[in-house]
């Protein structure tokens, strides 16, 4: 489903995604499992359309995302690490502009939004204003719409930062029926090492903008003698705390943080 | 077009939801009226200048076009990190049309609000020459919003953090208001302002609105139109380049 090859991504002299490789298969949950500043995020902007890479070769469902942007970007649904909705507007009428901007007819518009809405358990609160919402079904909800267009691909970039257990929990329940029931192939991000094993199929751990290791669960565990994810991954990437700078995005996301609590 | 329309219809159904902005927003307008309109009225009219609530309320009603349609646009740089416009920038759609829909969104926002004003100023004691004076008077008001969202947008697709907001407010916003001429005559200034106040499209806005509502106009209302009209395009294609380069 996604090929990458030989993937670098600079930033003038910063290389944040370094002679990346990898393989999605077709039906698969595969995760992204990296320490902060890992080259997560810049990966899945460049699968997404919204970077270009410096070098190397990308595919995704046999198309290059420079070359047929839009062709690419109808295969995918997003859900960034930073929420994207309207919140002055309600569930529905994010659901409406998302299909709109789609191209997706009216009549299966309405039903797929009403289906996914229900199977999120967001139909009661449809018509709602999404800033009444908390964490966890703002999330359901930007799963939802980005499921809305029937994508072959679901990206989540770390899609449970700041959510509570039982949100967590319940959001990888939705995600792994869908991932049966629809064949959707799921791209995630994450740290939470307890998530990636319970959810994907197979892992790629990324650390200083390079895989270190690719495999199921299991097998990572095996490679490096460890008895849990953690340790794998303690192993693989060192126990060195990363420090991120902190560019202009980071200051504004804490400004964010600080409003949207101060609006409950 | 059904995307432009749906991105216009998103400005416009927030714009009437949010009853407080609304409140607020009206609080300087009104307050320039008021203190400014009633405060320097016997000056003015010593000076021979006739009333300067017929004088003022057409700048003031420009104002309000002004700041609205510059924040709508401004704003883009938080939805951009944090909101919703990330979306609209990874769908389907060519850029330029999320760009026209949010401009004009914007622009039809922040003549709902010149609207209101003029509504204001009326209960203040503002009369129009003539009935027939209205819809030139809408016309320059749209053509005005629409220069002010456009620069919005291109100011919002190029600043990186909100830093860069209070800057803009102090070297461009206020400047834009305080030299278009919504609070003086534009006849016999020092020649440096009267070049500066020339290069001002709101004074053009301004002008055009005076020349319809109270029949006091520097350049002619058919003037302003084609000054407006010409900024207009102009920005709108600075707004789309601009808008075209934001990277997430």
């Amino acid at each position: 489903m996604i090929k990458v090859e030989n993937l670098v991504k600079r930033f003038g002299e910063l290389t944040a995604v370094d002679d990346v490789s990898f393989e999605v298969r077709r039906g698969e949950v595969f995760a992204f499992l990296g320490p902060n500043g890992a080259g997560k995020t810049t990966t899945i902007k460049m699968l997404t359309t919204l970077l270009r890479p410096t070098s190397g070769r990308v595919e995704l469902d046999g198309l290059d995302p420079v070359a047929k942007r839009d062709e690419v970007r109808k295969r995918f649904g997003v859900v960034f690490q930073d929420p994207s909705l309207d919140q002055e507007l309600t569930a529905w009428e994010n659901m409406e502009i998302h299909g709109v901007l789609y191209g997706v007819p009216r009549k299966v518009r309405r039903e797929r939004a009403e289906e996914l809405l229900k199977l999120f358990e967001l139909w009661e609160r449809r018509d709602a204003l999404v800033k009444t919402f908390s964490g966890g079904m703002r999330r359901r909800l930007e799963i939802a719409r980005g499921l809305l267009h029937t994508p072959k691909v679901l990206f989540l970039d770390e899609p449970t930062l700041g959510l509570d257990p039982q949100s967590r929990n319940q959001m990888w329940t939705h995600v792994k029926k869908l991932n049966v029931s629809d064949q959707v192939t799921v791209f995630l991000t994450t740290h939470y090492m307890d998530e990636a094993e319970r959810v994907a199929d197979r892992i790629s751990v990324i650390d200083h903008g390079r895989i270190v290791a690719t495999g199921s669960p299991a097998e990572l565990k095996e490679r490096t003698q460890t008895d849990s994810l953690e340790g794998a991954f303690l192993a693989l990437t060192g126990t060195t705390i990363r420090d991120e700078t902190a560019g202009s995005a980071d200051a504004m996301r804490q400004m964010a943080r600080m409003w949207s609590g101060r609006q409950k | 077009m059904r995307v432009v329309y749906i991105l216009w219809l998103r400005e416009v159904k927030k714009y009437l939801r949010s009853r407080t902005q609304i409140v607020a927003s009206l609080g300087s307008p009104i307050m320039y009226l008021g203190v400014l309109g009633f405060g320097l009225g016997p000056v003015f009219q010593r000076a021979g200048e006739g009333s300067y609530l017929q004088f003022m309320a057409p700048g003031v009603i420009g104002m309000t076009v002004l700041f609205s349609s510059m924040f709508g646009g401004i704003a883009l740089l938080w939805d951009r990190q944090f909101g919703f416009l990330k979306e609209t920038l990874v769908a389907p759609v060519p850029r330029l049309w999320i760009m026209a829909g949010r401009t004009l969104g914007g622009a039809t926002v922040a003549t709902f609000q010149g609207l209101l004003i003029f509504a204001v100023s009326l209960v203040a004691g503002f009369r129009p020459v003539s009935v027939w004076a209205l819809p030139a008077a809408l016309g320059v008001l749209v053509l005005t919003a629409v220069v002010f969202a456009a620069l919005g947008t291109a100011i919002g697709s190029t600043l990186k953090d909100m830093q860069g907001f209070q800057l803009v407010m102090n070297f461009m916003v206020m400047p834009i208001f305080f030299l278009s001429g919504a609070l003086y005559p534009l006849a016999n200034l020092p020649k440096a302002l009267a070049v500066l106040t020339r290069v001002d499209p709101l004074t053009y806005g301004v002008d055009g609105v005076r020349g319809a509502l109270s029949g006091i106009t520097h350049f002619g209302i058919s003037w302003d139109f084609g000054a407006l009209a010409f900024v207009a395009v102009l920005l709108l294609g600075v707004g789309a380049w601009r808008f075209s380069k934001i990277e997430i």
